[in-house]
Formats: structure tokens, C-alpha cells, sequence
């Protein structure tokens, strides 16, 4: 087991009161296993994996709950001993590669600093694996690369860059925050292509933000699926998109335009929008956009429940 | 490269060409403003003034006049003053340069170096009694005005306390030439130094402050976060050099405006006979030729100061190099 969140708890102390962005998350991650979390914008996705990182620093959040990496616990743990973490067993790949670069430096210097945070190698050796790296993440000419500023990049360029960097110290374990949604296509299917390759040769765990059930299918060995702070369904990946059992799942399914056979002539969509986190629902969160709500839907908020493939729903707690 | 340090020159030359020439027609082509009255004076005969027009050659086309100008300042360099007959401009400048380079020199070397601290500091302890204490002092530096905390400093130095153990070491007012004397060139200007310092301290730290904060939302700053790197490697590597560009606009500004003769108050208070003040003196008297020839001064240093701010952003900014 590399990685086991427990009732993972996250909240903001905002203008118009307190926020639960995480209410009780929970998962495991087994080495170089790659679970993808699916979910809208505001469902929790990205909050819920900075705090695995210890990346929320905003000083009006809250963090409860229990993070396990290798079985150390990360939840108050010493910054200094987090860093140490950081960027060296745990990595991290972000949405935007435009951005994720600081502009005023090569990205040969940018992953070179990285892997010298941690390894007390010389600027020379740092330089020398930099190549290495950069070779692997498919850059035609990695030498000339290296003394390439950002700006320099094309987009997926920048994102092999990006993942060069996140994997220039072998980490167990990467997080890929959408490393795909900016990019075009062609080029995203380049890149899971390689998120695929180097988890086979790294052996990392990976953990694959997406809001794309395509990427998800195409990658993810499990899945966990979040709406409004708190998994609504998790399984294996056939398991979900053969056996969907939560309503929310379903209509995530439902949306996917098909392949082949007739063309619906519109796609189904999931009527309203995901709730303000300020004023979350009675009851389940999904109550109010959800087909099949009855009774119990408003009266308390339905639990996960422990088996493997499992939905946080009243109906199918009934089936 | 070098096509490129040659091109800015030639905009340069352009520039201060440009300049010159709306200076010199303001002054010598205005309807009503004819200087052969100023120097002949208020009721000078139509002979006196037609004698004293030639003698100037304003009886001449403008281009002619401009181009004379031009060739004395320039060339020959021996304009002379119209108010003080005989008074060589282009020395008087040249006396001058030394006083105010030195005085603005030393000034920004100061504002710099403690604003960059004060800047980084306040933005580290971001919301802290600290960062509020050093902002609230900015503040208070960029409210005094020059002329009044220098007169201030002089009342302290000079006469309050100047029998005191603190300040017994300030030289009276004036200025020493480096070459002559550098000790007493240096202790002539501290208080100087000090009192123009202060305003740009007040205002550059907080811009600084501003830039860094600002800079630490970035993503390259969450990037550099999940890399595992220490926050103080963050805030000076990644996040300062960034914030240094408003900074460096903003001292080109400053630096080629008070070397330009904007530090006028200050030379005033102090006794110093920089740039500031004898521009201030010419335009007075209406002496124009001494306002022409510290107009093209105070041009040329803006203007090189736009040029150095301008490397400076490239060497700062790899974004900017291919243009």
C-alpha cells in the first residue's frame, strides 16, 4: 500500500462562513496502480490531492483526517520533513503547463534543481540526467532542449517537460492534476500514452485527475468518482463502466456521445449544476438533480459503505 | 545583437534630435516671446533690439539658428549665456554633472539596496506586525517632502545637535570634489544621500512588496512548492526575479528624472549646484541658452536610463530576448 487517505476533511474559512471543499474522503492506492478521480469543476478533486501533496497553503483551511504515504502519516507533519517528500517521492503534474514553468528559467535549470533539492549530485551529473529524463519523455532533440525557456515550448512540450521534471527523482508515487485538459487531442493522447509507458517502467503509482470519463476509461486501473466533496462511487474500472450503480456515475456515462450506432439526437445532460458548497443540500448532495431521488435522499446524506465497488446511494444501499 | 544595441543608439540620437527641437522652437520660434527683447531689456529702442538681434543672429532663418546652437553646444562648446554675457554654458553643465551624479548615484544606490530588503522582507512576513510596521514607515517616507525633511536634517546636523557626538562629523553644506577630497566628498553627502533616499524607499519598497506577493500566486510558484524546494529558495529565486521587472520600469523612471535635474529640492537644501539648480536659475532669468543646454543634458540621461532599463528587462526576462 503506498498511499491510504482516511475521512479526509478539508475546509475554508471564508467571507460567508466556513466551506467543507473534503468531507471524508477516502481511498487507497496499491503500488503502480493508476486510479483515476473523475468529477465536475468544485467536486473536490484537486483540493483533496494538494492536501495529500501539502500543497494547501492558504492559511484560513483546515485539514483533518489521516494521510498514510508508505505508512507515515502526512497530516501534521513538519514542513520541513514534507518537503523532503515532496518532488522526490510524491510528484506532482499540473493542468496547465503554460503556467506551471517559472518563465525566466531553461528547463534543463528547472528539473535540474529538483533533482539537486534532493540528491546531492553535481550541477553536471543534475544536467546529465536532465538529458536522460528528457529523452524518455519523447523530446526529439533533449540536449538542445535542455537550454529551452518555456516560452521556447509548445504546450505538449511543456507538459513533457513538466512530467521530465515530476519523474526526475523516481517518485513512487505522481499525482496528475488534468495533465491533459489544456492540450489539444492529438497531443493528449500522446501524453497518456506516455503517463501509461512510465508508470510500467518507474513502477509509480499514479493518481489521474480528469473530468473526462474518455481518459478515464483509457487509463485508469480504478476509479473513484467525486461530487461536492465526498466520493459518490468507486471500483474497478470495468466494474463502473459496465456496472454503474450511482445515479450521478450513470449520468456521467450517459453523456459520452457513442461511437458507433445511431446518434442520439441530443446528448443527454444532467439537468442543473453542481450546489454552492456555502449552502450544500439536505440530505444527499446529488438529491436535487438526481432521477431517481425518493424520501430518504432528503433525510440524510447516504455513506459508501465498504465494498470494493461501491455508490454513497439510498437505492442501491436498497437493491 | 550588436544590429540590435545599434538600432536603440539610432533611436536614441532620434529621440534627443526630436527633443532638441521642440525645446529650441518653444523657446526662440513662440509668437510674443522674442528673445532679443528679454536680453535688450524692457525699453530698448528699436535700434538696440535690431543690434542686439543681430548680435544673436535671431535675424537669421530658424534652421540656421538651430543648427548654430547645436554646432556651440555640441561641437565647439562655447554657447555663452545670454544674462551673463562671456558665461561659457557647456562648462557650467559639466561642473554641474559631477554634483548631481554624485548626489543621485549615492541616493539610489541606498534606495535600492534598502528597499529590495524592505521589499522582501515585508512580503515574506506577509500580514505581520512586521510587514505592517515597515509598510506604515514607507508611508510615512513617502509623505515627507524633500524640502521639508531636508531642511529638518540640516536643523538637526548642522545646528540642534551638530555639537552632539552623533553628528559633530557633518561637514556645512556644499559639495567637495572626489578628486580633491573623498572623505570629505562622502561626508558632505550622507545626509543628502539619506533624505533623497527616503522618499524612494518608502515607494520602492512597496512596489516590491506588491510584485512579490503577487508573484507567489503563480502556478510556477505551486510548481516549485510540489518540486520540494525551501520557501526562501522559492521567494529569491523564483518569485523575486520576476517582481524585480516592475522595479527596475520604475527606477529607469526615477533615476533618469532626478539625474535630469529633478533633484532640484534636494541640491537646493543642501547647497549643492547640480543639474537641478542651475536649470532652475536659467529658466529664472530666461537664459536660453543654458536652459537649451541642460534640457539636451537632462534628455541624453533619460533617455540612456530608458536604453539601460530596457537590457535590464532582457538579461530579466528571457520572454523579451527575441524581440
Amino acid at each position: 500500500m503506498i498511499l491510504s487517505v482516511r475521512d479526509l476533511k478539508v475546509s475554508f474559512r471564508t467571507h460567508d462562513g466556513p466551506v467543507r471543499a473534503i468531507d471524508g474522503v477516502s481511498f487507497d492506492l496499491e503500488e503502480s496502480e493508476i486510479l483515476g478521480v473523475v468529477g465536475e469543476s468544485g467536486s473536490g478533486k484537486t483540493v483533496s490531492l494538494l492536501a495529500v501533496m501539502g500543497l494547501i497553503t492558504d492559511p484560513n483551511a483546515t485539514i483533518e483526517g489521516s494521510i498514510r504515504y508508505k505508512g507515515r502519516e502526512l497530516v501534521g507533519l513538519p514542513p520541513r520533513e514534507l518537503r523532503r517528500l515532496r518532488g522526490n517521492e510524491i510528484a506532482m503534474i499540473f493542468q496547465d503547463p503554460m503556467t506551471a514553468l517559472t518563465p525566466v528559467y531553461t528547463i534543463g535549470w528547472q528539473i535540474a534543481e529538483q533533482i539537486r533539492a534532493h540528491r546531492g549530485v553535481s550541477k553536471a551529473k543534475a544536467m546529465a540526467r536532465v538529458e536522460e529524463l528528457l529523452a524518455e519523455v519523447n523530446f526529439p532533440n533533449p540536449h538542445e532542449a535542455m537550454s529551452r525557456y518555456p516560452h521556447q515550448l509548445s504546450g505538449g512540450m511543456r507538459q513533457r517537460a513538466v512530467i521530465a521534471m515530476a519523474l526526475s527523482c523516481d517518485p513512487a508515487l505522481l499525482v496528475a492534476d488534468e495533465p491533459t485538459t489544456a492540450l489539444d487531442v492529438t497531443v493528449q493522447a500522446g501524453i497518456l500514452d506516455l503517463v501509461r509507458k512510465l508508470r510500467a517502467k518507474h513502477k509509480s503509482a499514479v493518481v489521474f485527475i480528469t473530468h473526462d470519463m474518455g481518459v478515464v476509461s483509457e487509463l485508469a486501473d480504478r476509479v473513484m468518482v467525486m461530487y461536492a466533496g465526498r466520493v459518490v462511487e468507486r471500483g474497478t474500472r470495468t466494474e463502473l463502466f459496465s456496472d454503474p450503480r450511482h445515479p450521478y456515475t450513470r449520468a456521467l456515462l450517459g453523456s459520452i456521445p457513442p461511437l458507433t450506432g445511431q446518434k442520439p439526437r441530443r446528448l443527454p445532460a444532467i439537468p442543473g449544476s453542481p450546489p454552492s458548497l456555502l449552502r450544500l443540500p439536505q440530505g444527499c448532495a446529488f438529491g436535487p438533480r438526481c432521477p431517481v431521488r425518493y424520501e430518504p435522499c432528503e433525510a440524510g446524506k447516504p455513506g459508501l459503505g465498504s465494498g470494493a465497488h461501491a455508490a454513497a446511494c439510498f437505492r442501491v444501499a436498497q437493491a | 545583437m550588436l544590429y540590435a544595441i545599434l538600432r536603440r543608439f539610432g533611436q536614441m540620437l532620434f529621440v534627443m534630435f526630436g527633443i532638441s527641437v521642440i525645446v529650441f522652437l518653444i523657446f526662440f520660434a513662440t509668437p510674443g516671446a522674442d528673445p532679443a527683447a528679454r536680453i535688450a531689456g524692457r525699453n530698448a529702442s528699436p535700434e538696440v533690439l535690431a543690434a542686439v538681434r543681430h548680435s544673436f543672429g535671431f535675424d537669421q532663418p530658424l534652421y540656421v539658428q538651430y543648427t548654430r546652437m547645436m554646432e556651440k553646444i555640441f561641437v565647439t562648446g562655447d554657447l555663452t549665456s545670454f544674462v551673463n554675457r562671456g558665461w561659457k554654458v557647456v562648462p557650467a553643465v559639466m561642473d554641474s554633472i559631477p554634483v548631481t551624479l554624485s548626489l543621485v548615484f549615492g541616493a539610489a544606490v541606498l534606495w535600492v539596496v534598502v528597499s529590495i530588503i524592505i521589499g522582501i522582507v515585508a512580503a515574506a512576513t506577509r500580514d505581520s506586525w512586521l510587514d505592517k510596521l515597515l509598510m506604515a514607515l514607507g508611508l510615512l517616507g513617502i509623505s515627507m517632502p524633500v524640502y521639508w525633511l531636508g531642511e529638518v536634517m540640516n536643523l538637526i546636523t548642522q545646528s540642534r545637535y551638530h555639537d552632539s557626538w552623533a553628528f559633530s562629523w557633518v561637514p556645512p553644506l556644499g559639495y567637495k570634489n572626489f578628486s580633491d577630497d573623498p572623505k570629505g566628498w562622502f561626508l558632505t553627502l550622507v545626509i543628502p544621500w539619506i533624505t533623497l533616499a527616503i522618499l524612494y524607499i518608502g515607494i520602492y519598497g512597496r512596489v516590491l512588496r506588491a510584485a512579490i506577493i503577487e508573484s507567489m500566486q503563480e502556478d510556477y510558484i505551486r510548481t516549485a512548492r510540489a518540486k520540494g524546494l525551501s520557501e526562501t529558495r522559492i521567494l529569491f529565486r523564483h518569485a523575486l526575479r520576476t517582481s524585480l521587472i516592475a522595479f527596475v520600469t520604475l527606477f529607469g523612471l526615477d533615476f533618469g528624472a532626478l539625474v535630469g535635474g529633478s533633484a532640484l529640492l534636494t541640491e537646493v537644501v543642501f547647497g549643492l549646484h547640480g543639474i537641478g539648480k542651475l536649470t532652475y536659475d536659467a529658466l529664472q532669468n530666461l537664459d536660453l541658452p543654458m536652459i537649451m543646454a541642460t534640457v539636451m543634458y537632462a534628455s541624453m540621461f533619460v533617455v540612456i536610463a530608458n536604453a539601460v532599463v530596457d537590457f535590464v528587462y532582457i538579461l530579466l526576462d528571457p520572454r523579451l530576448r527575441a524581440s
